[in-house]
């Protein structure tokens, strides 16, 4: 609030010219101490005046004034004149300070308004900055524009140079092209008028002239004919039948090929037809909103514009043209949505295919296989298609390795045996092996009869042992017969035994 | 394929009788008829001067040899051997000498393409065509010989003068829209004429046979324009090769641009096979006795296939000359129409064959020098080719074979061009000749 404290400070100023007397009748801003005059009857009173004069005589004292007593026997007495030069001195004092504090006052005056000039300077300085900011600001923008324009134009110019050059170069070319015309033609006219100097000055001219033994028939035998008007009629007339021939010829061909282009396109258009509208009955079990396309209207409509439009495929008339086109292009446009459908639906059935579509998925599962699938599926046909290829090569390669040397007699002998070679080391092994076994068997038969043999001699013995014992026994037989029976008994037992394990090592002979 | 012996010819004349059965060749100032087959001398004529100019007449009874320098034209008969014409231009001189197509009439373009004259064998007639124009190709004649449609320039306009051959009666004499007509073509169907502009300007204008404007193309403006020009043997297409390194195909029925085929120095369609010539040391004489027996092989004998990317070589012409050696200067169909051969000046090496049914390249046969010539087979689609060097390359769909002329102290084959029937190839070296027999039954060239 500078305003308001300039108005103290003018209140003050103001109040500091005022008299004295006013002054102290009127209680202004209490701003200073010593303006502000209580009224005497505080301090002192009748009762206090001997302490106020001393209070007052300290105080003096304390400020440097010298004392307003004089001491007479101890009894302190007012000294007038030097209260009043106190007084006095009082007054001065306090006009001094009341100048000095005018003087004060105005300094913090004109510092005040100083700092408010400073203060204002200062905003309208801020102000002026942000201004000039924002100038900076708008005309770097501009600068970067013009660097983009001329960029720009600098592009431009380099197109354009470059144009101007291939133009030059054109130019150029064509000058060459044209001079060397000119001199071509100033060498004929050089020529010419050389020519035409040599024919003035010469003076035997060389005529021209046929020399021929004798005239030759035309080639095709016929006579040739008198120049007339009707010769002339009948040029025209050849000429024009050799173009109508080519027109025809013409017309027919293309007659043939817009034919079978009308053909191709009713063929495409019948399945096109025909692939849409079983999609329709398909298409009607599931709750997809996408098939709506196949609509009984449609259906219906498409019926009647074949049935219609068979009347009208032998006319080659515009309407007949554009309803064809026309018909197609609808049915081209129904196929293509039909496949972006089930693009999209292959892509979905691959991810985890939401509820709504499990439905459909079953409908088509069979038409359908996902992109992924089929592409795997692709990838790996290629790769046995790749593989197959090698092997064919290698095979061909081996072939033809084969075929292509040259062999001697000796090698070709080892060589058409080569297929045979391991199966003949096999069987030569086998023969060594049975062979082996051969022998074996053939040392074991022998070692066997051998045994057999030795066998037979010890049975001899044996026997002839047998006998001589049962006849020593027999001889000896007294009155242990039933003894010698039961011996006999267990002796044919064991003979019989003897006999049975002799005859056994021969069985395996 | 057999060759056969080396015989002397002079100024590349060697041409052989519409019906296939004589070889006509010219060595100095005398004409030696040979018979195809065994080559034996048949006849022997002797012209006054050196011959600058020689062309059986269609019915391969006659021949006609002309002199520029003396301005002689001397026909000779193959039935009558004594009988002789001579056709003397006088102090008017000859530039150019040519058969009509009855071959009974000759067509004289006289010096400074004064006029054209027609003499006739029949009778005493003679006719004159004022104001014939000189240029790339001005005469034209239908393909059934009925009509001939000459480029004329007076008052410094471009007039095309239609005649019937029969009577050389003028039937259609109409201006064209040029500025400089360069030449005129007729459809192998005879119907429509094809008449181009100078390559100062690219303009292409189609006539019917009455004179009609049928359409009129013109790619781009500015730049040089047409170079070369090609009808397809059914008149289906027209090619147009230009000096921007393009080929443009119109189609019959609309005359409008069918596809543009771009000679593009990076080959990366993987539908074109390049042959690469590849220089072999030491050269191996090449086989022909063919040991494959098994059905078609790519017989790469000193070819090979190299792989995708090819960069073809590319030679920068002098941008200051006239005429600069850039753009497609030679275009030529195969005879069934499905393929066209074309070469790119600026790559000189290279020639460019593509598939008309596919209308993409199917292949690019790289030399190891500037390819001088090729021709199409007159009955199957296989190629011929020749870069001036000692040998003979063809090129078929099955694939691309080169031999070496087998003659002693090298035979640079300048030129060649095919027997009608197509069975053997006559190849043109400097002051040589020699024929090529192709065997039957070559399976990787048979198509």
């Amino acid at each position: 609030m500078p305003e308001s404290s300039f108005e103290d400070i003018n209140n003050i100023y103001v109040s500091s010219t005022m008299p004295p007397s006013r002054q102290y009748s009127q209680s202004t801003i209490p701003l200073l101490p010593f303006r502000h005059y209580i009224g005497n009857t505080e301090f002192c009173t009748e009762n206090n005046t001997s302490e106020c004069m001393l209070y007052i005589s300290q105080e003096l004292l304390a400020l440097g004034f010298p004392s307003i007593f004089f001491d007479l026997n101890g009894l302190r007495e007012l000294d007038v004149i030097s209260a009043l030069n106190s007084m006095y001195g009082l007054l001065q004092m306090h006009r001094r300070a009341v100048g000095m504090l005018a003087e004060l006052e105005v300094e913090q005056l004109r510092v005040s308004s100083d700092l408010h000039c400073q203060q204002l300077t200062n905003s309208k300085l801020k102000d002026q900055l942000e201004l000039s900011k924002k100038e900076n600001l708008r005309l770097c923008e501009r600068e970067r524009q013009l660097e983009a324009n001329t960029k720009a134009l600098h592009h431009c110019l380099k197109n354009e140079k470059e144009e101007v050059q291939k133009l030059q170069n054109v130019i150029a070319s064509r000058a060459s092209q044209y001079n060397h015309n000119l001199k071509r033609k100033e060498r004929e006219f050089g020529k010419l008028k050389e020519r035409l100097n040599q024919l003035l000055t010469d003076k035997k001219d060389k005529k021209q002239g046929m020399d021929v033994l004798n005239y030759v028939g035309r080639s095709d035998g016929k006579r040739s004919q008198w120049k007339t008007g009707k010769t002339d009629s009948r040029h025209e007339s050849d000429m024009y039948k050799a173009l109508l021939n080519e027109f025809d010829k013409h017309q027919r061909e293309l007659m043939i090929e817009n034919a079978e282009l009308k053909k191709v396109l009713q063929q495409i258009k019948q399945e096109m037809v025909g692939i849409l509208s079983p999609k329709r009955q398909s298409g009607e079990t599931q709750k997809e909103e996408k098939p709506k396309e196949f609509t009984d209207q449609q259906i219906a409509s498409d019926e009647e514009e074949e049935n219609s439009f068979k009347g009208t495929s032998e006319m080659s008339c515009e309407h007949a043209r554009e309803q064809l086109s026309n018909s197609i292009r609808q049915q081209w446009r129904k196929l293509k949505d039909h496949m972006a459908n089930l693009d999209n639906k292959g892509i979905l059935k691959h991810e985890s295919p939401p509820a709504s579509l499990v439905h459909l998925g079953q409908g088509i599962n069979e038409e359908m296989i996902s992109k992924e699938v089929h592409q795997e599926e692709m990838e790996r046909l290629k790769l046995e298609i790749q593989q197959c290829k090698d092997f064919i090569h290698t095979q061909q390669q081996l072939l033809q390795q084969q075929l292509s040397t040259p062999w001697d007699e000796e090698t070709a002998a080892v060589l058409t045996d080569c297929y045979m070679l391991e199966e003949k080391e096999r069987l030569k092994e086998e023969w060594k092996t049975f062979e082996e076994q051969k022998k074996n068997f053939e040392m074991e038969r022998r070692t066997f009869t051998e045994a057999a043999i030795r066998l037979g001699h010890e049975r001899k013995m044996f026997e002839e042992d047998r006998a001589t014992w049962l006849k020593h026994q027999f001889l000896n037989m007294t009155f242990t017969d039933q003894m010698n029976l039961k011996t006999q008994n267990t002796l044919s037992e064991y003979a019989v035994q003897e006999q049975k394990h002799i005859s056994s090592p021969k069985t395996p002979l | 394929m057999n060759f056969s012996e080396v015989f002397k010819q002079s100024n590349q004349l060697c041409k052989v009788s519409p019906d296939g059965k004589y070889l006509a060749t010219c060595v100095q100032y005398r004409l030696v008829v040979r018979d195809v087959n065994t080559l034996q001398i048949l006849q022997l004529y002797t012209c006054l001067d050196q011959v600058a100019s020689m062309e059986w007449s269609s019915d391969s009874l006659f021949i006609l040899c002309a002199m520029y320098k003396r301005g002689l034209v001397q026909v000779w008969s193959l039935e009558q051997p004594d009988w002789h014409c001579k056709i003397d231009e006088g102090s008017i001189g000859l530039v150019s000498s040519r058969w009509s197509p009855d071959g009974r009439h000759i067509l004289n373009t006289t010096e400074f393409h004064l006029r054209v004259t027609v003499w006739s064998l029949c009778n005493k007639s003679v006719s004159y065509i004022k104001y014939p124009k000189a240029c790339q190709k001005g005469m034209d004649f239908s393909a059934d010989g009925r009509y001939m449609a000459l480029a004329e320039r007076r008052d410094c306009k471009d007039y095309i003068s239609v005649f019937v051959c029969d009577d050389w009666h003028l039937l259609r004499h109409f201006e064209t829209d040029t500025q400089d007509l360069a030449g005129v073509e007729w459809s192998p169907n005879g119907c429509v004429l094809a008449a181009w502009d100078s390559c100062l300007e690219y303009k292409m204008l189609l006539y019917s046979l009455d004179g009609r404007l049928l359409s009129t193309y013109s790619a781009y403006e500015w730049s040089l324009g047409i170079k070369s020009v090609a009808w397809s043997p059914s008149s289906q297409f027209l090619a147009i090769g230009s000096y921007d390194e393009k080929v443009r195909i119109l189609n019959h029925i609309t005359w409008k641009k069918l596809t543009e085929f771009e000679h593009h120095p990076t080959i990366t369609n993987s539908k074109a096979v390049v042959f690469k010539e590849v220089e072999k040391r030491p050269q191996m004489t090449l086989c022909f006795s063919f040991q494959f027996d098994s059905a078609s092989h790519r017989c790469l004998v000193s070819d090979e296939i190299p792989p995708l990317p090819v960069q073809v070589p590319v030679v920068k012409p002098d941008p200051d000359r006239a005429n600069p050696k850039i753009g497609i200067s030679a275009i030529a169909f195969s005879v069934d129409n499905r393929y066209l051969a074309t070469k790119n000046d600026c790559m000189p090496q290279s020639v460019w064959v593509w598939d008309m049914q596919r209308l993409g390249p199917t292949a690019v046969l790289e030399q190891t020098a500037p390819v001088r010539f090729f021709a199409w087979d007159p009955r199957r689609p296989r190629l011929a080719l020749c870069t001036g060097n000692t040998k003979l390359y063809l090129w078929s769909p099955a694939g691309c074979v080169s031999v070496k002329v087998p003659v002693e102290g090298g035979f640079q084959v300048q030129s060649l061009f095919w027997h009608c029937s197509g069975d053997s190839v006559v190849l043109l070296g400097k002051d040589q000749l020699c024929l090529c027999y192709m065997t039957k039954g070559h399976s990787a060239l048979v198509v």
